[in-house]
């Protein structure tokens, strides 16, 4: 197997005083969907923000291409091309959609063909495109930060539960958007707690649970053992009965 | 796709009167003060004399305050030490405009004006490189830490002044405005004094400029998503210090203007001069709503209008007005008249 675009070596991210991550080893093929699960507070977000540099991992290698990037300032892992969605959804609500478009497209002006497609899938954005970010409802506003993500093309992408507090039908256009990624070949590092969902995009699985990833393989291996997925499942959607 | 995410039409129903005036209730509030003064002032003309002065003084202060606002809604940073920008800016630019006697004793608006616009430039410029420095040595370890910057930035404000005090010794030093910028005009029989037009028509050009730089600039996109979630500002790839350097110089500069146009509006400069007019700047950024521009230029034009009708009126009652307009403004809006939204 080729290398993988980004690899995790055994990291240990500190919160505080408190040992959040505690020697994380995954890896993201490229050109792949890979799903992060595991229960409420078993570090996914963590993981995630630890990737971009919002948190810093006190040990552990973290290899994009290559290259060791836990060391990097937050916008220059972002320059090098990965794209976060945040749990929180991080939209800008003083700002119109448009200037978020704006300001989330860091090498040149808005790509037309690209917010075609943006506004193909996401069109309450083509709606509200002047109206400020904060007057848009949840999952127009999770549609935003994913828009803000996807309007250039990135290396990688990490999302965080994007389906979280949305009603099935928008949670439906979110996987249509994504799975259109996947099509155009992105790189895809998702945490979900919804397992459909999941189970629609990914193509690899790592489990987490205590800041340590506890099971990695195939979402087919996944989606094919519903007592794996019991004992998985158990950890990932339950809320920790293990 | 259209079955999972039915196009959402709005109807955009009418909103009710108090709902539709919300969103502009500072600005009428600021023009109902403008009215209530004018029903306390019998006489028209004065009440325009001290509407022309109040806004004259609103324009000086947002000048001064502008810069702090912003460094306090996008870094967090409380900056006691602002006045002293104030201060250094008035120093160097009456120097600088002492400098010029040919241009300033005779009374051409050209000369004049240029000999001012220079005297501005000097001060912009060593305020800004103040303020890089400033940021640098004295903000940049203490971020973060409310108390520690309290503290450090007072601590800073000390040193300025006696460096003031070192480089153009302790007194105060008397100027004359440049022949052109005295005295008055009459105008619907009141006496506008000549100076204060410049100075409303100079904080106009500057709240414009910020505006527009706002809203309009990539560099103004940033600074407001930055007041609102500087992380996710990092995450998209822009490098939020760097821009925050920016803005603390250019407030430090604003500051060196306001400090110019305050001591030729007093005709008289003092290091501590700075110092004394932060309270009104804090006043007014609090009732603006930390981190809002647009608030913070609102709230000085209401503060220089109040302070001057009261003193015409109650002169005695002058600063606890402006005190009991921000008490009154944070009963209504504790986040100040325009609140500037704030993740997390
Ligand atoms: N800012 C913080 N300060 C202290 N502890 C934190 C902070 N953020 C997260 N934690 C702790 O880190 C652990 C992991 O949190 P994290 O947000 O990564 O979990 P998660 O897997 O994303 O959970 P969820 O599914 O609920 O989003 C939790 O125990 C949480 O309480
Ligand atoms: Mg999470």
């Amino acid at each position: 197997m080729s290398e993988p675009l980004l690899r995790l070596e055994g990291v240990f991210t500190d919160i505080e005083q408190y040992h959040i991550l505690q020697g994380v080893d995954v890896a993201v093929p490229a050109g792949e969907v890979t799903m992060l699960l595991g229960r409420n507070g078993a570090g996914k977000t963590t993981t995630l923000r630890t990737i971009m540099g919002l948190w810093r991992a006190r040990q552990g290698r973290i290899l994009l291409d290559g290259r060791d990037i836990a060391a990097l300032p937050t916008p220059v892992i972002a320059r090098a091309g990965v794209a976060l969605v945040p749990e929180n959804m991080g939209v800008f609500s003083d700002l119109s959609v448009e200037e978020n478009m704006v300001l989330a497209a860091v090498s040149g002006p808005l790509d037309r063909a690209r917010l075609d497609w943006i506004f193909s899938v996401f069109p309450p954005l083509k709606t509200f495109w002047k109206l400020p970010a904060g007057n848009l409802s949840g999952g127009q506003k999770q549609m935003l930060s994913v828009a803000r993500a996807v309007c250039e093309e990135r290396k990688l992408y990490l999302i965080d539960e994007p389906s979280k507090g949305l009603a099935p039908a928008i949670v439906g256009t979110l996987v249509k958007a994504l799975k259109d990624l996947k099509a155009a070949g992105a790189t895809i590092l998702l945490v979900e707690q919804n397992f459909s969902m999941a189970r629609a995009l990914g193509d690899h699985v790592a489990v987490m649970d205590d800041g340590r990833i506890v099971w990695t393989g195939a979402m087919a291996t996944l989606a094919a053992d519903p007592a794996l997925q019991e004992k998985l499942m158990g950890l990932s959607m339950e809320g920790g009965h293990g | 796709m259209t079955e999972l995410a039915p196009e959402h039409r709005p109807t955009f129903s009418r909103a009710s009167l108090a709902d539709r005036l919300s969103p502009h209730a500072p600005v009428l509030l600021l023009l109902a003060l403008a009215a209530l003064g004018w029903l306390a002032i019998d006489q028209q003309s004065s009440w325009l004399t001290l509407t022309v002065s109040g806004l004259a003084m609103g324009m000086m202060i947002f000048t001064m305050a502008a810069g702090m606002t912003l460094v306090f809604g996008l870094m967090d940073v409380i900056n006691f030490g602002h006045g002293a920008f104030v201060s250094v800016g008035a120093f160097v630019g009456v120097t600088a405009l002492m400098l010029m006697p040919g241009m300033t004793a005779e009374a051409s608006i050209w000369l004049n004006g240029f000999a001012v616009l220079l005297a501005v430039a000097c001060a912009m410029l060593a305020t800004g490189v103040m303020g890089y420095a400033f940021e640098r040595v004295i903000v940049r370890p203490v971020y973060g830490a409310h108390l520690k910057q309290i503290l450090v930035t007072m601590g800073g404000l000390i040193v300025v002044e006696q460096l003031i005090y070192v480089l153009w010794g302790p007194v105060e030093i008397f100027i004359e405005r440049p022949a052109a910028f005295q005295g008055a005009i009459t105008f619907a029989g009141a006496a506008l004094e000549k100076y204060r037009l410049v100075a409303v028509a100079l904080g106009l050009v500057v709240f414009l400029a910020l505006r527009l730089t706002l809203k309009r600039t990539r560099i103004g996109l940033i600074v407001r998503a930055g007041v609102e979630n500087g992380e996710m500002v990092q995450a998209l790839g822009y490098r939020i210090e760097r821009v925050f350097i920016g803005v603390f110089v250019a407030g430090s500069a604003l500051a060196g203007l306001g400090g110019v146009m305050w001591g030729l509006y007093e005709q008289v400069i003092t290091a501590h001069m700075g110092q004394e007019t932060m309270i009104l700047v804090f006043i007014v950024i609090i009732i603006g709503g930390l981190g809002s521009v647009e608030g913070c230029f609102i709230a000085a034009l209401m503060v220089g209008l109040l302070q001057n009708y009261v003193a015409f009126l109650a002169p005695k009652a002058a600063l606890i007005s402006n005190i009991g307009l921000m008490a009154a403004i944070l009963m209504w809006r504790p986040q100040g008249m325009t609140p500037v939204v704030k993740a997390k």
